[in-house]
């Protein structure tokens, strides 16, 4: 399988439908690598015509801005949106619903405008338009999972529906945890937490939500963001429970269904 | 006379506190207005978020349409009070007017029911975030004394009906029951002290307002109006910095005259919005937030909630010396360190749960980020990790030092 870079896309002369962001965590965590390359996969298989930008993508400057350094995320910023423009974005498909909030609701502001969807929302529509095609045999059919809402994809940004409807198409039994939606708790990466030490408490963040998914008793816990799926499998591998739970991204789940 | 000196007293309480307001920096949210005032019905009218929880929001409701309509009351109580005259809607108003005081006993009793509920179960029931210590001292005495006023007003209001005897509305005639033995002078007595009372007692409430957690009834309206319409995920750009980094990119249009702005962030009141700053004053200390948060629900130092009660107590602080000195003078005090520390800012993850909670459209995580831009723009401070992140993100455009050359690596294994 060819992924296409956009310089390459340029040098012959097309233009993709879509670039997918592939974010930092996705490009270089080994664990996160794994959700974008089932992503890839994904937009291969049911023919979406699609780019990445490659060594040319970078940091969005989330972390940055939200530990309180603008500078340093204004200089990203300026630097991703150059090279955005350059190549006349026009719309943009993400797997992290950081880097999904920042291009879409901060990039604007500093002369950046694209159509910036999350994989979960591009899944939906990939599924509802037919373009994915799951296997006579679906695997997942009737099994129990738990889905575990980001902050920033849910709270921040109010889609709830999205990742739910995928798993649905599934045929999957979705059983919510006590605190969901709206109401559901934190991994603990958020606001850069992820690159530094918790403060001192009773419990971790990561540990409580673990419990909660734990307590849900389902096979599977589903994420959308590569760092609540870091958190969620750290918790639950701390009360050592991962041969009963097992933390898997939407796309993950999708891909293995595929025709 | 009492009305006027209790009509004066509120008036200048109130626009000292919108002077105190109006400390804050400008900014526009007036855009949008149909968008605002369906927020408004909603979120303030509406009381939507209170319907998180049904049981609650039920019982709120009979204290908040009890205070709005049993306040139609009052201007008769008022007038009557003025004019010498006893009932004076009455004639006017006929067979309705029985109709309308019976809703207002109705009301009066589900107000004095749903008081003493909250008053027993705030101070019984070991909710986490009634016997939180953000509340010790003054602010769980402050919610007690409301709550014990308003059972006051309300069985003064339901007496003063009892004892008119030419009366016979639905809930007092239940009261007056009990009178029977009492003689027209005794009966009259009693209902000249309720009536005096129960007056004294509104215009006494009416001026607390301003000093206690209470002032949400008021200021949860503007507040709905002026919230973020923006998705919830949206910072709040930052021009200053963002010219300084066009400008070192492209140094050619930097304008001659160009200052450095003069600080990043908020380290005081003063450097915060006056929507923050109205947010303190309609925080009514109830703490969804804090009970909602990731933080504090695992121990940590973090408390939503206590982030608007610091920000309230130093706004007033700082309203205080400003009209003592004619001008704000230096009090080698800020918001940041002596009121809201570090370890406090640093838990907190952005993940909205706090702003989503607020029935009144606060936003603590706004005043948050506001004082971490300072902490780490104007103090440098950081932890080291975060240092180490910054510098992978500047030199390796990721937050972890892998190479730069190696983020297409993946491509290679599909």
């Amino acid at each position: 399988m060819k992924v296409n870079t956009m310089a390459e896309m340029m040098a012959d002369g097309t233009t993709p439908e879509v670039l997918f962001w592939v974010g930092c965590a996705g490009s270089f965590d080994q664990r996160a690598q794994k959700i974008t390359k089932a992503f890839a996969t994904i937009l291969d298989k049911a023919g979406v015509n699609y780019a990445i930008l490659g060594k040319e993508e970078a940091c969005t400057g989330d972390p940055a801005r939200r530990a309180g350094n603008e500078f340093m995320f204004q200089m990203m910023a300026y630097q991703n949106i150059q090279t955005l423009n350059g190549y006349q974005i026009k719309k943009i498909v993400t797997t992290c619903p950081h880097c999904f909030n920042t291009l879409k609701n901060e990039y604007p502001a500093l002369g950046g405008h694209y159509d910036v969807i999350h994989h979960t929302q591009f899944l939906q529509e990939l599924i509802e338009n037919g373009k994915i095609k799951f296997t006579d045999t679906n695997e997942w059919k009737g099994k129990q999972i738990t889905y575990h809402d980001s902050c920033y994809l849910g709270r921040a940004n109010d889609i709830y529906e999205a990742p739910r409807k995928v798993l649905e198409s599934l045929d999957m039994e979705l059983i919510e945890m006590k605190r969901c939606k709206s109401k559901g708790l934190c991994c603990g990466a958020g606001g850069a937490q992820m690159f530094k030490e918790e403060e001192k408490g009773d419990k971790r963040i990561n540990t409580e939500r673990a419990d909660e998914a734990i307590a849900a008793q389902t096979s599977y816990v589903a994420s959308a963001c590569p760092f609540c799926n870091t958190m969620l499998t750290d918790g639950i591998k701390n009360r050592k429970e991962e041969v009963n739970t097992e933390v898997l991204d939407i796309a993950e789940i999708i891909a293995q269904a595929i025709q | 006379m009492i009305t006027s000196l209790a009509l004066f007293l509120f008036s200048k309480k109130l626009l000292r506190i919108r002077s105190n307001i109006l400390m804050g920096k400008d900014f526009s949210a007036n855009d949008e207005p149909i968008a605002r005032w369906k927020n408004v019905f909603l979120l303030a009218l509406g009381q939507k978020k209170m319907f998180r929880n049904p049981m609650v929001a039920v019982l709120h409701l009979f204290v908040y349409v009890g205070f709005i309509v049993i306040n139609i009351e009052l201007l008769e109580i008022v007038i009557d009070g003025l004019l010498g005259t006893h009932r004076l809607f009455e004639p006017y108003l006929g067979a309705s007017y029985t109709v309308l005081i019976n809703i207002f006993e109705i009301l009066a009793l589900l107000v004095f029911i749903a008081c003493v509920v909250f008053l027993v179960r705030r101070n019984t029931l070991k909710l986490k975030r009634f016997i939180s210590k953000d509340l010790n001292g003054w602010p769980r005495s402050d919610a007690n004394y409301i709550l014990i006023t308003e059972i006051v007003l309300m069985s003064l209001f339901l007496l003063m009906n009892a004892c008119s005897i030419e009366n016979n509305f639905i809930v007092s005639s239940q009261i007056q029951l009990y009178l029977k033995g009492m003689s027209a002078y005794e009966l009259n007595l009693i209902e000249k002290t309720a009536w005096w009372l129960h007056i004294i007692g509104i215009y006494a409430f009416m001026n607390y307002l301003p000093y206690s957690k209470h002032l949400h009834i008021l200021l949860a309206f503007p507040n709905a109006y002026y919230a973020p319409l923006a998705p919830k995920g949206m910072m709040h750009n930052m021009p200053a910095v963002q010219n300084e980094v066009i400008y070192a990119m492209h140094p050619e249009l930097a304008p001659a005259d160009a200052a450095a702005p003069s600080s990043f962030g908020a380290k005081d009141v003063m450097d915060l919005t006056w929507k923050n700053l109205m947010d303190a004053y309609s925080c009514t200390e109830c703490g969804r937030c804090s009970a909602a948060c990731p933080a504090n629900s695992t121990g940590k130092l973090l408390s939503p909630r206590k982030i608007m009660m610091a920000t309230r107590d130093r706004l007033e602080e700082v309203g205080k010396n400003s009209i003592l000195n004619k001008g704000f003078k230096e009090d080698g005090k800020s918001l940041l360190n002596d009121y809201i520390s570090v370890e406090e800012l640093r838990a907190c993850t952005t993940c909205n749960a706090c702003v989503e909670e607020c029935p009144v459209s606060i936003s603590p995580l706004d005043i948050i980020i506001e004082l971490r831009r300072s902490l780490i723009m104007e103090q440098s401070n950081a932890p080291q990790e975060w240092n180490g992140m910054f510098s992978n993100i500047e030199n390796n455009f990721a937050p972890w030092k892998f190479a730069p050359d190696d983020r297409d690596a993946w491509t290679k294994q599909v």
